[in-house]
């Protein structure tokens, strides 16, 4: 396996349904993490358990669940959505959702209450605040982004599942990976594991940057 | 184009890495075998590697007949079930001791350059083209397989390949090969996964496929049989002992349990009770 | 209309009154010292005013403004909210410029870009900063920052001015700029300041009248004059003799 076409299909089909659900799951995860880090109210002890329980769900557990919805007989079978690209980024999404909003909660949380009071007595509502804490706890959240990249790119139950591994249509790198192994083609596998871990790499020195230059900012 | 050769010296750097992997892997192969033969401890429940196919597995043919033979002979068989391709594989690099296997081309190949030694034939199951209900293509006016295969391209009705290299690929490739035709539309569809999964996915996509007997009768799906009993859908299964193996003495038993009378017998048998009808046809021979 | 008036506040915790304040009255313009020891309530009652702590009961009128407080939601009471402004002891900058941070009650209002520049500007001239407006706000001195924080306000141009003990922490320079500054606005734009400080000169020098909170009571509250030469109880005359053993 050189970097052909059928591979470099591969790689940027990979890409394109771990981008998307990452950012789905940010428009989802950030701002009810945010949520839930600044306000309380009945019932928050329990949707944080959830949350928390929801970061490590078994991806195979939820490839399962968003398989039987999406079923030619299950509720959305009609939407005929099983075995498609936009399967697999529903299931990621459902996996990346909960440790964004996780780490959100927690980086919010971690941020003094006074940031959040002055927010509020410079006239702030109540969104706008959540907005400028969202902003301030930037680095914590980044982090939350790179793992539920490294969780969305790496994982291979809930996108085989869904997904099929259909050459040309939903083939990604994980899954091509446990078909070469699969087909007894070890080296061809072990080279698509190199582009995977070689593209985390990159994605998180990228965040790293970032994320050292703030602390360096906040030192001084 | 400098991206591409910066992106190709990357990756000959990767290949390096590899080869080296690829080296020691190969290097290791003899060494592991006298090493992964234990220290004769005669109480020491012994143990081997069947290395099969999945559809061997998926049907329930080895839940059926392992545990009979375990407990008759005292040997522990620990199965890898993967894709023929796989089987082969572990078997060249000695990390099986038996093979199971059902690719006659690859199997007299993988004797020939001596990794195996004592095949046998085993037993045969059927395969079956099957299809949506309403069998849109009109496969069943179909004679052949060669000509099931013409009538679905001809109409671009979905059809789902395995993709993995596996028996039973293999044997839908050398259909479409006999029908002389190249499958690469958007018709044709490669799952890449099991039988299992691959004929999950051709439900849900009222497509066609390819598939053993055995699979098939074990899943209760909304698809039909539109086309049996071709000659050239008959699947024989062969059992290869591997020569680098340490367990010779315990292989070879496996294997005389698989071949003689009693394990015949129940390869007969077997899903006679569930299915109506036995999903595997006996026929134990030594090539 | 030209009132500020509290009236019948009571702030307990688990059971413990903390603050109570039977009535009091502000008029608008002027400069109040709020002092008193450690723990007699006085940040408590600031952070009453600013909507930041809810009491159990309590009224207060914003020059002309009715507001029950304990009922107030979030959301009913950004427009109060935004009458007034708060400087903290200890001033929080976000990660941002210094003419973001200054920008910020603004851009909550949803002012237009120009008036936000105009009022940003203004307001760190004020506080003699205007060359650092490009300036992450990381890198502030302790000093700065708080001017910072004071400019950050009064960009918001609050009819209600509530500082926290805001140079408690501050050099002699910076206090002389503060006081200044807070002067200033008192007397051009007619702002009504409430002020905590321990320093009692401070509070002589600036404040048109003095609080005097001890044990979460409201003892006294009358002309600076007054306050500290004739002080009507005996715990504020204690008090301002320094004879009180905070």
């Amino acid at each position: 396996m050189m970097l052909t076409q059928d591979v470099w299909e591969v790689i940027s089909l990979s890409l394109k349904v771990t981008t998307s659900s990452v950012l789905l799951g940010m428009l989802m995860g950030i701002p009810f993490g945010a949520f839930l880090g600044l306000y309380s109210f009945p019932g928050k002890r329990l949707i944080i358990a959830l949350i928390y329980t929801c970061m490590g769900l078994p991806p195979v557990l939820v490839g399962v669940i968003v398989y039987l919805l999406l079923s030619r007989y299950g509720p959305l079978g009609s939407l005929d959505l099983l075995f498609s690209a936009e399967a697999m980024i529903i299931a990621q999404v459902v996996l990346v959702t909960p440790i964004l909003a996780g780490l959100t909660m927690a980086a919010v949380h971690g941020k003094e209450r006074t940031y959040w009071e002055t927010a509020k007595s410079l006239g702030a509502t109540p969104l706008q605040m959540m907005l400028t804490i969202i902003r301030e706890a930037r680095g914590g959240i980044w982090s939350g982004v790179a793992a539920a990249f490294g969780r969305a790119i790496s994982e291979v139950g809930a996108v085989m599942l869904v997904g099929g591994n259909i050459e040309h249509h939903t083939r990604v790198m994980t899954t091509a990976i446990i078909l070469e192994t699969r087909t007894g083609n070890f080296t061809a596998g072990l080279q698509l594991g190199l582009v995977l871990l070689a593209i985390s790499f990159l994605f998180n020195s990228f965040l790293m940057v970032g994320m050292m230059n703030q602390m360096k900012s906040r030192r001084r | 184009m400098m991206k591409n050769l910066r992106f190709a010296k990357v990756f000959l750097l990767f290949s390096l890495i590899l080869l080296l992997a690829a080296c020691s892997q190969s290097s290791s192969a003899p060494a592991t075998s006298p090493a992964a033969a234990p220290a004769p401890e005669t109480q020491e429940v012994k143990e081997i590697t069947l290395a099969t196919t999945t559809s061997t597995q998926d049907s329930g043919l080895l839940d059926y007949l392992l545990p009979i033979f375990e407990q008759q002979s005292g040997i522990k068989v620990k199965v890898v079930a993967v894709g023929t391709g796989q089987a082969i594989k572990l078997g060249e690099d000695g990390n099986a001791d038996v093979l199971l296997v059902h690719a006659r081309k690859s199997e007299d190949e993988f004797v020939a350059k001596g990794f195996g030694v004592n095949a046998f034939d085993v037993m045969y199951n059927q395969f079956y083209i099957v299809g949506p209900a309403d069998d849109p293509a009109g496969v069943k006016q179909a004679k052949t397989a060669k000509e099931a295969f013409g009538k679905i391209a001809e109409k671009k009705a979905t059809f789902i390949s395995r993709g993995d290299d596996s028996g039973t690929d293999k044997k839908e490739k050398g259909i479409w090969t006999e029908a002389k035709i190249k499958p690469e539309d958007s018709w044709y569809l490669s799952s890449g996964q099991g039988m299992g999964e691959t004929l999950q996915m051709t439900d849900e996509k009222k497509a066609y496929t390819l598939t053993d007997e055995a699979t098939f009768l074990s899943r209760k799906l909304n698809l039909d049989v539109v086309m049996q009993g071709d000659k050239s859908l008959l699947n024989p299964y062969g059992i290869i002992q591997v020569k680098s193996s340490a367990k010779q003495e315990e292989g070879m038993k496996l294997i005389e349990f698989f071949t003689g009378a009693e394990g015949q017998k129940l390869i007969g048998e077997f899903g006679q009770k569930d299915y109506g009808k036995g999903l595997f046809v006996p026929d134990a021979k030594k090539r | 209309m030209n009132r500020l008036k509290l009236k019948d506040l009571e702030v307990s915790y688990e059971g413990r009154t903390v603050l109570q304040v039977e009535q009091a009255i502000f008029e608008r313009g002027r400069i109040y010292g709020i002092v008193g020891p450690s723990g007699a309530g006085k940040s408590t009652l600031l952070r009453v005013m600013n909507l930041l702590e809810k009491p159990t009961r309590g009224s207060m009128q914003l020059f002309g403004t009715d507001v029950e407080l304990p009922s107030l939601t979030y959301r009913k009471g950004v427009p109060i909210q935004r009458k007034m402004a708060f400087v903290a002891q200890r001033p929080s900058m976000f990660q941002a410029t210094v003419f973001d941070n200054v920008a910020l009650g603004l851009r909550y209002r949803n002012l237009d870009k120009s008036t936000v520049q105009k009022r940003v500007e203004h307001a760190l001239g004020l506080v003699e900063l205007s060359p650092l407006a490009r300036q992450r706000a990381q890198t502030l001195s302790g000093g700065e920052a708080q001017r910072i924080a004071l400019a950050r306000a009064l960009a918001c141009e609050p009819e209600l001015l509530l500082l926290d003990e805001p140079t408690a922490s501050l050099d002699p320079y910076n206090i002389s700029i503060f006081e200044r500054v807070i002067q200033q606005v008192n007397h051009q734009q007619h702002m009504t300041i409430l002020m905590i400080t321990h320093n009692l000169p401070q509070a002589k020098r600036l404040a048109d009248a003095c609080l005097f909170l001890h044990k979460g009571r409201l003892v006294e509250l009358a002309d600076t004059h007054t306050f500290f030469h004739h002080p009507a109880s005996a715990e504020l005359q204690d008090f301002v003799s320094g004879r009180m053993i905070c």
